[in-house]
């Protein structure tokens, strides 16, 4: 019959953790209200961490490019070149129809974070692979200077669009957040281009990479922190079951890859190079698991159900309290 | 495309420059969505078709283009459906279209393992040698010394499915050939029905018509399951109840008909007289009776022979029981005055005499369904008492009858409180009388019991009483169940019926045509031309051969000795007298009582054929049955040929239906069958073809009656299909100069008109298809009467004389109906009277008027023998003159009423192996089978399953057999929901899923709990969703009038968990039977 | 961009779609006081779509073996039972009195709607005996896309494969749709869904191509008992509201509208319904939005994220020559 109560059946042992407390809730035999996105994490949430590190590692490396850190700019250059091709293998791979991708381009919706994405890839894409090509081949240093600087220029919306085309959802766990996940994003995408930079690049110009992990690593722990007080409930999706274990991994994995850089990596390569990989590792965790959250709070009917309530009852509360004032009055 | 026009049709472009910048509506719009067609609306032509699924007879619109069929939907044009259509309906194009459906012929060699295509004209000419050498095997002149010039050894069932035309030539050829075993789903389904409302009322058809039942204000809805088994029908109880009416339910489950009625009223299984006689009790004991109507109309103040005794006087019999043979001599039963013949003396000396009685209250061979359109005879010029004080009138019989019947004995039998029993006795009783009526709508949560008949009888009681019979929202609807049934009964492939109610010749010696007609005509009313109606029909099946001087035949027709259902059918076929069985669309593999026996039966047989859309379990059994499972049976053992014929769907042909209301509808046929399949009109027409040539030369005397049958029906086109409005025309009937005849009262006894059914007489009136109008209800009011036409004489609501009050003038203003113009000095209303039209209200015919002249300008029950709605019913059916309480065959409790007759003291039963009772009540071994059983339908599926498991719009929305129960009964047997249970019976054990649900309620009975299993029955091995059939835990044990079983009240064991694979599964219950300690003798109180 | 073209009340979504002379907007009142659960919506639908078998498993949810809508589902009949204080059954609605009234333009009118007049106004409006009805109730209800005033799914196509129609419907365009899978979880409601042999998101269209052909949708047509009312949008929302009426008068406190408001979280629904519980118990979203209403906000802190990103990185490679040239004054 119809679920009432908590979410029976799971075990719940952090029940102190809860911020806001568990309301009684009905549902249709427990099944969920809205549909989980039937994307695969691989692909998708593969998508949003290399298009964060292709976008933050173009500003990367236009900043090595005008430092005149050579090594690190072609390098972070034919790296987001690498990466913003496989995600969009991903996102192609992906689609029901791949030989309909061109399709994206069918009509620009600001509505759709999806569309405004595909025309930002769109101009994105060859400006890096412009960079990228001029980088490694030395020919044409202006236009290569010029398609870095247009693809540095793009780059951080290419890391953070991604953020807007989750919270553009009605999935609890990222709709929810769609104040927080745009700095989420960005924090990772800054760490995973960072440890990009700490794999590739040489020591001695891995200085801005080991301020840029170290930063991405404060503001990753803040966006979640933020993200988890905003979600309230929801955010429990955010500490269990798969979504907890990759966004503890992520955040371990961060936090000691930034560590590492700042302490060894300007002396120790291979403690750069383990640094930026634990930062990359960390930065696909943290997509994983803001993935696998999403998936967890719409496939449990309590997410929709128990806020949508809250919502409701708190726009109706001050709905009657307004009446009231205005009767008073 | 130019690389502009390119750019202009990219949507990206049309953003920027249309009213779409957000790119979310026309910019964005699609080549495909901008050319985009209904295929409704390329249709090259639409076709107007009946929906072939359940009898409240749906509208369809059949479109095709390419001669093929694109989409079947609601007509909105038809008075009854509106357009709409359940879920059945809806998927008729899936049903005729989808890739289930065989178009090949198929046959099985004796002893093969497999299937081997074979070609229609090769299997045509088989089957035509199969049934003329097995004819000649088995033929019998005589049997003990009486003519009966039949053969046993061929047997068909089958036609409910069909069409009118397609029964009309089965039921023509078959008898033609001296083949007895007609039957078809009419026995199984509603055949208590005609015998309960024919002996009622004179006719055994629904009083009312679907769209009435909006201007009742109450009905109570017992013993059907309306939402679910008739939706469509349904909507005219939402019309009601839109319009004030109160809806109630009467049925052991809560189901989607209880969710939608005012009060759902939870009742043990079985136990229904009990619950009406309470009603009746109640009525008569505070006077709520429509006194005025009960008086005029119904024969409440007849008095009763000083013979009669009543079950209150005899410890639960009625006088005239014969303990020894298990039946009723009916004389006492009589009116007073009636000539009592003593039954003394050599029996066939007394043969007319006896007959007489003997056919008036019908004798064991089901003589009471005769009176589907004719009452039963009785005394027209008895007695009476207006006062109704007489200790012997009816009126008084009838309240001693139910003086025991009181809210305590309802609540202890029914497990009805008294105050949901009282609620409902308000309900009806207010909502009865001059201003208001009640309907009662009931289906085959009635029919099929032991004492099914004497249900539908306590309903007419009832209604007779509170004056609803005849008035507009008022009646009683019988819901039938498939989309011809009632035709099936009309054009009877029954082997008691011959077409129009008329019964099949018993043997007997020295019997003819008048001896005959004189025992089966009344002596008053329509009834009375009886013999008109029988030469008609001789006329028509033997045409010029048929004279004066040979009995018009009458001869020709074989004579039955006793019973030859379908049930008897399967004992005659398992002792080897039945060796040739015709299938045509029947599924008795899933869907007859215990179909164990039904399988054995089959592999009994010489050879069988199936003509059906796809390999059913009734076609297939005998390589993957049940049996074949358990090692019963081997394949290779089964001797049974077995033809295989796919069947024409009814967008592929032409024909009528006739509806649940008695409403022939005709279908056009849209396309032509594809591949082998052919319509069942083709087949007995192209068989009889092949078997007169066969015979033409014969000289053999057998051969006679064949060579006499007319045989000769235009057929059009490439497959050489009979012309099915031909055959319309011949059940019509035409006079003298072959003009087709307008009414039955145009019908002649010297031979000089011919008629196939004399009730349709009229559907072909002015050479016409009648049945195929279509004023669409939009333009004419909602009597309809110019959709379709209605038997008998295109009248709607029939007995509506009794809407008017014996002056002739409507009861009330709001339920005018029909009523006497005196200006006109003619009967008039909204329907066409159901009346002699021109006969006033007051009118008092001579002493010697007989047949139709003899009716009173009261006698509002023109086909019945005295004039009245019965009370009493002084003869007709063989169990009783009144409904009494009797426990069905297997039941956990004694009868409280009657402890000395537990179970009805006529019910038939069939103590075979295989086919064994339940101990009950307080017997020993009782215990073993502690629940109560009932098996119904879902919307979702449609009987047997034939047409819903094959189908998968349907099948995946009840893709497996559950059985229903309530939380209580799971907590005692360790159920568990969605798990798995298996029921047992002494007959077999089947396995089913759970569903725990509240919708079962457990009652008190007998001041103990009861818990009840809900079983649907649709499953069975084949098809896209498979299930055991609910039926292998039935046992064969039948009504006395009818024949009917008992499938709506059984017992049983139900355990956690599947059930036992191979021989593990007969063992498990003979391990049950042995432990309730069953013999044959078990539950058999009375000799057989 | 004016607000209403996101969220909020919108009186005109198909001309605000760049429909010129749209027809009046068309929908579905949904009263699942009188549905009778015979899945005849169900059936009509698939067999007008031919859509495929959904999968022959008993689920166990009361007589609901088709669980939810889905791309092989465009409707659903939910089924609850329930322990009941309410009178077992509403009161039927009354027979409409007046004719339906079909606005301007190809809205089709349906068939066969009920059109007898009232025979007995005085039992009509008699409350229903509440409290006997037994202890049980059991409802059903026909599920369908709301064809949202906002309708986020069509939001966030980025193909355009969804769109809104002249009859201000919303429907997927299957020679577009190329399997993105983003509306899924768009939709507040869990209605699109993607069929996983080609990942293409199938729905309700409303029966757009007979709507096209004058023509009522095929679920609306087969619905025995009017439960699936289709019309003119703002004609159902006058004769919901009456029908609501009628139940509160007869004693039904429970029923209420749901997705009938313009002024909700998606603008209104344009197939809305009448429930005898909470939205959930029917599977149901209490309190849907349309994500869309944040677009601008998301937007924004996407910039402002995408700016702290460049500036964090614009601080690293400054921080380090900062304290290099520190270093080097030192
Ligand atoms: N969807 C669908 N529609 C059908 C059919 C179908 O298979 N599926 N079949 C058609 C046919 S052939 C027929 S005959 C009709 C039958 O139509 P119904 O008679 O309505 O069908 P059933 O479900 O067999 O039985 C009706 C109800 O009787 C109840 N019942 C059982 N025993 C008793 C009893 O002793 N007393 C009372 N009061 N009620 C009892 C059952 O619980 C059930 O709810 O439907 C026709 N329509
Ligand atoms: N336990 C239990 N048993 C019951 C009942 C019950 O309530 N409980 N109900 C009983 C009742 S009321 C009935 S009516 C019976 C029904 O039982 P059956 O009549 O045996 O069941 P159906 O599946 O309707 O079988 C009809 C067959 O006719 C086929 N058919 C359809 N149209 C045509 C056609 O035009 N030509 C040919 N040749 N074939 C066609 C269909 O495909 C189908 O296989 O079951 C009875 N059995
Ligand atoms: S099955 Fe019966 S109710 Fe359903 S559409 Fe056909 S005729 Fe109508
Ligand atoms: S209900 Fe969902 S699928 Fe339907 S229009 Fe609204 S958002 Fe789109
Ligand atoms: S799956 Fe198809 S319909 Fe859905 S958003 Fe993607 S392209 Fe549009
Ligand atoms: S409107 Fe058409 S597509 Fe939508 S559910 Fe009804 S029948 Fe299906
Ligand atoms: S909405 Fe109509 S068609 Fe659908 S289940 Fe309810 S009553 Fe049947
Ligand atoms: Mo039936």
């Amino acid at each position: 019959m119809t679920r009432t109560g908590g979410k029976g059946g799971k075990g719940r042992g952090k029940g102190e953790e809860l911020m806001v407390p568990r309301a009684e809730f009905r549902s249709y035999y427990g099944r969920p209200v809205i549909k989980a996105p039937a994307w695969a994490a691989r692909d998708i949430a593969g998508y949003f961490f290399l298009g964060g590190l292709a976008g933050a590692g173009s500003v990367l490396a236009a900043g090595a490019h005008l430092t005149g850190r050579t090594t690190t700019a072609r390098a972070m250059k034919v790296s987001s070149l690498a990466a913003i091709s496989l995600s969009t293998a991903a996102l192609i791979n992906d689609l029901g129809r791949p030989g309909r991708f061109p399709y994206m381009l069918r009509v620009l919706k600001p509505t759709s974070p999806m569309s405004v994405g595909s025309w930002l890839l769109s101009a994105y894409g060859p400006a890096a692979g412009a960079a990228a090509l001029c980088a490694v081949t030395g020919r044409v240093p202006r236009a290569g200077a010029a398609a870095t600087a247009a693809a540095a220029l793009l780059g951080p919306a290419v890391a953070t669009y991604t953020a807007v085309l989750a919270a553009d959802t009605a999935v609890p766990a990222w709709h929810g957040a769609h104040r927080e996940l745009p700095y989420l994003f960005a924090a990772s995408a800054t760490a995973a281009a960072a440890g990009m930079a700490l794999v590739v690049a040489p020591a001695r110009e891995s200085g801005p990479a080991r301020c840029a992990a170290a930063l991405a690593t404060l503001a990753d722990l803040g966006a979640t922190k933020a993200t988890e007080r905003r979600l309230g409930m929801v955010a429990e999706t955010y500490r269990e079951g798969k979504a907890g274990r990759l966004l503890r991994c992520a955040r371990g994995l961060i936090g000691a890859g930034a560590a590492t850089a700042a302490l060894a990596g300007g002396k120790s390569r291979p403690a750069a190079v383990a640094g930026g990989l634990a930062l990359l590792a960390g930065s696909a965790c943290t997509r994983l698991g803001v993935f696998a959250a999403g998936i967890a709070s719409a496939e449990d009917p309590v997410y929709t159900v128990v806020p949508q309530r809250e919502a409701k009852a708190r726009r109706e509360a001050a709905e009657a309290g307004e009446a009231k004032g205005a009767a008073g009055a | 495309m130019g690389i502009r026009t390119r750019i202009r049709a990219w949507p990206a472009y049309r953003q920027a420059t249309g009213a779409d910048p957000l790119g979310r509506g026309r910019a964005a719009m699609s080549p495909r969505s901008a050319a985009l067609r209904a295929r409704t609306s390329a249709a090259d032509r639409v076709v107007k078709s009946v929906c072939p699924y359940c009898a409240v007879g749906c509208g369809q619109q059949i479109y095709v283009r390419d001669e093929r069929v694109t989409q079947i939907e609601g007509d909105p044009d038809s008075p009854v459906s509106r357009g709409r259509l359940c879920p059945k309906g809806s998927a008729t194009l899936q049903l005729t279209t989808g890739d289930s459906r065989r178009h090949q012929v198929l046959y099985r060699r004796p002893y093969a393992s497999d299937w081997e295509p074979l070609d229609l004209d090769t299997a045509m000419d088989m089957i035509a040698e199969r049934v003329v050498a097995t004819r000649r095997e088995t033929w019998e002149w005589e049997r003990e010394g009486r003519r009966v010039a039949r053969t046993l050894g061929i047997a068909s069932l089958g036609g409910a499915t069909l069409d009118n035309e397609e029964n009309y030539l089965i039921k023509k050829l078959l008898t033609g050939l001296g083949v007895v075993q007609v039957e078809n789903q009419a026995r199984v389904c509603h055949s208590s029905t005609v015998a309960g409302l024919g002996t009622s009322f004179g006719r055994g058809g629904a009083t009312t018509f679907m769209q009435d039942l909006q201007h009742a204000d109450c009905i109570v809805i017992e013993g059907s399951n309306f939402a679910e088994a008739h939706p469509v029908g349904f909507q005219w109880v939402m019309e009601a109840k839109a319009r004030g009416a109160r809806i109630i339910h009467v049925d052991p489950r809560f189901t989607r008909t209880s969710a939608l009625s005012d009060l759902h009223v939870p009742i043990r299984a079985g136990s229904d007289i009990a619950f009406l006689g309470g009603i009746i009790n109640h009525v008569l004991t505070e006077e709520k009776d429509f006194r005025e109507y009960v008086l005029a109309y119904t024969n409440a103040a007849t008095l009763v022979g000083e013979d009669f005794r009543d079950t209150e006087d005899l410890d639960g019999v009625f006088s005239g029981f014969d303990a020894e043979q298990g039946a009723y001599d009916p004389e006492s039963w009589q009116y007073e005055g009636a000539e009592v013949q003593a039954p003394a003396g050599d029996v066939e000396q007394l043969h007319d005499e006896r007959l007489r009685n003997a056919r008036a209250t019908g004798d064991p061979a089901g003589h009471a369904e005769t009176h589907g359109s004719g009452g039963p005879q009785a005394d027209a010029q008895a007695p009476g008492d207006p006062t109704l004080s007489h200790p012997r009138c009816v009126y008084q019989i009838l309240k001693r009858h139910y003086a025991r019947y009181t809210p305590e004995l309802v609540e202890r039998v029914c497990g009805v409180p008294k105050e949901t029993f009282r609620q409902v006795c308000d309900a009806l009783t207010e909502n009865s009388g001059r201003e208001r009526t009640s309907a009662f709508v009931y289906a085959v949560g009635w029919t099929q019991h032991t004492v099914g008949s004497q249900y539908i009888r306590a309903a007419s009681v009832l209604q007779l009483l509170l004056g609803n019979i005849g008035r507009p929202g008022g009646g009683i609807q019988a819901l039938r169940g498939h989309a011809s049934i009632q035709g099936s009964s009309d054009i009877p492939t029954l082997f008691n019926l011959l077409p129009g109610y008329l019964p099949m010749p018993h043997a007997h010696t020295h019997e003819d045509l008048d001896a005959f007609v004189t025992a089966s005509r009344t002596d008053k009313g329509f009834w009375g031309d009886m013999r008109a109606y029988f030469v008609s029909l001789l006329k028509s099946y033997y045409g010029d051969a048929a004279t004066p001087e040979n009995d018009f035949c009458f001869d020709h027709l074989p004579r039955l000795t006793g019973s030859h259902s379908t049930y008897d059918t399967v004992l005659a076929q398992l002792n080897g007298e039945c060796k040739g069985y015709f299938l045509m669309g029947e599924n008795p593999a899933v869907g007859s009582a215990n179909t164990r026996l039904q399988r054995l039966g089959m592999a009994a047989l010489d050879w069988l054929v199936v003509r059906d859309f796809s390999l059913i379990e009734s076609a297939t059994w005998w390589r993957d049955g049940p049996e074949i499972e358990t090692g019963e049976l081997r394949t290779g053992d089964i001797g049974t040929e077995v033809f295989f014929l796919p069947a024409a769907a009814h967008t592929e042909k032409s024909g009528s239906f006739t509806n649940t209301n008695r409403w022939l509808q005709w279908h056009h046929a849209a396309v032509e069958p594809r591949g082998d399949a052919r319509s069942d009109l083709w087949f007995m027409y192209h068989l009889g073809r092949r078997v007169k040539a066969l015979l033409a030369s014969s000289d053999d005397p057998m051969d006679r009656m064949v060579q006499d049958l007319t045989w000769d029906y235009p057929v059009e086109g490439a497959l050489e299909e009979p012309v099915a409005e031909a055959v319309l025309a011949e059940i019509n009937g035409h006079g003298p100069d072959g003009a087709p005849l307008a009414a039955y009262t145009e019908l002649k006894d010297d031979g000089s008109t011919r008629c196939g059914c004399w009730i349709y007489c009229g559907v072909y009136a002015d050479g016409v298809n009648q049945a195929a109008r279509r004023t669409p209800h939009t333009e004419q009011d909602w009597v309809a009467a110019r959709w379709a036409w209605a038997w008998p004489a295109n009248r709607r609501i029939l007995y509506n004389r009794a809407s008017a009050a014996p002056d002739g003038a409507p009861w009330s203003e709001r339920k005018a109906y029909v009523w006497w113009n005196g200006d006109d000095g003619r009967w008039t209303g909204h329907d066409v009277p159901d009346f002699v039209p021109d006969r006033p209200p007051g009118h008092v015919p001579p002493e010697d008027a007989t047949g139709p002249d003899a009716l009173r300008g009261d006698d509002a029950f023109i086909m019945q023998a005295d004039g009245k709605g019965w009370l009493y019913a002084p003869a007709g059916l063989l169990d009783g003159p009144l409904p009494t309480h009797y426990e069905p065959q297997d039941s956990p409790f004694p009868n409280l009423l009657h402890p000395a007759w537990r179970r009805s003291p006529t019910r038939r039963l069939y103590p075979t192996d295989g086919n064994r009772y339940h101990p009950s009540g307080d017997e020993p071994g009782a215990d073993v089978f502690p629940y109560v059983l009932t098996t119904y339908r879902l919307t979702e599926h449609f009987t047997a399953g034939g047409m819903s498991r094959w189908t998968p719009y349907l099948a995946e929305l009840q893709p497996e057999l559950f059985c229903e129960v309530g939380p209580g009964l799971a907590a005692e047997r360790g159920l568990e929901h969605a798990g798995w249970a298996t029921i047992v019976t002494a007959r077999n054990a089947i396995e089913a899923r759970v569903l725990v649900t509240d919708r079962l309620k457990p009652l008190t009975v007998h001041g103990r709990t009861v818990h009840q299993i809900g079983l649907p029955f649709h499953w069975g091995p084949n098809g896209t969703v498979t299930g055991d059939a609910a039926n292998e835990l039935v046992a064969i044990a039948l009504d006395p009038n009818s024949h009917i079983q008992e499938d709506k009240a059984l017992t049983a064991d139900i355990r956690p968990g599947r059930r036992p694979r191979g021989p593990d599964l007969p063992r498990l219950v003979a391990g049950y039977r042995r432990r309730a300690g069953i013999t044959d003798r078990t539950g058999m109180e009375r000799p057989v | 961009m004016t607000g209403r073209l996101l969220s909020g009340p919108e009186p005109d979504p198909a001309g605000d779609a760049g429909h010129l002379d749209a027809p009046p907007r068309v929908g579905f009142f949904t009263d699942t006081t009188v549905c009778i659960g015979c899945k005849a919506c169900e059936v009509a639908c698939k067999e007008w779509n031919a859509i495929p078998e959904d999968g022959l498993s008993l689920t166990g949810m009361s007589y609901d073996n088709t669980e939810g809508l889905g791309a092989s589902t465009w409707r659903h009949v939910a089924f609850i039972e329930q322990p009941s204080t309410a009178p077992s059954a509403p009161p039927a609605p009354s027979a409409p009195s007046g004719s339906p009234g079909p606005g301007p333009g190809s809205v089709p009118v349906p068939d066969g709607r009920t059109e007898l007049p009232l025979t007995d106004q005085r039992a009509a409006t008699a409350p229903a005996a509440g409290g006997e009805g037994g202890d049980l109730r059991w409802l059903m209800s026909s599920d369908v896309c709301k064809h949202c005033t906002h309708a986020a799914c069509l939001d966030v196509c980025p193909t355009g494969s969804l769109f809104r129609t002249e009859f201000g419907t919303v429907v997927v365009q299957e020679d577009i749709c190329n399997g993105c899978g983003y509306c899924v979880p768009a939709c507040p409601y869990g209605v699109i869904e993607q069929r996983s042999s080609d990942g293409r998101a199938f729905k309700c269209t409303l029966c757009y191509d007979r709507l096209g052909a004058g023509q009522e949708p095929a679920c609306a047509k087969a619905c025995p008992t009017e439960s699936i009312q289709f019309g003119p949008l703002d004609e159902l929302r006058e004769r919901a509201a009456l029908r609501v009426d009628q139940l509160h008068a007869a004693g039904v406190e429970d029923a209420r509208l749901y997705g009938d408001d313009p002024a909700d979280g998606v603008g209104g629904d344009g197939a809305f319904f009448l429930l005898l519980d909470e939205p959930e118990v029917y599977g149901l979203p209490p309190d849907p939005q349309v994500t869309t209403r944040d677009l601008p906000a998301m937007w924004r802190h996407a910039g402002a994220a995408a700016l702290s990103l460049a500036g964090a990185f614009a601080a690293s490679y400054a921080l380090p020559a900062l304290t290099r040239r520190g270093r080097g004054r030192r």
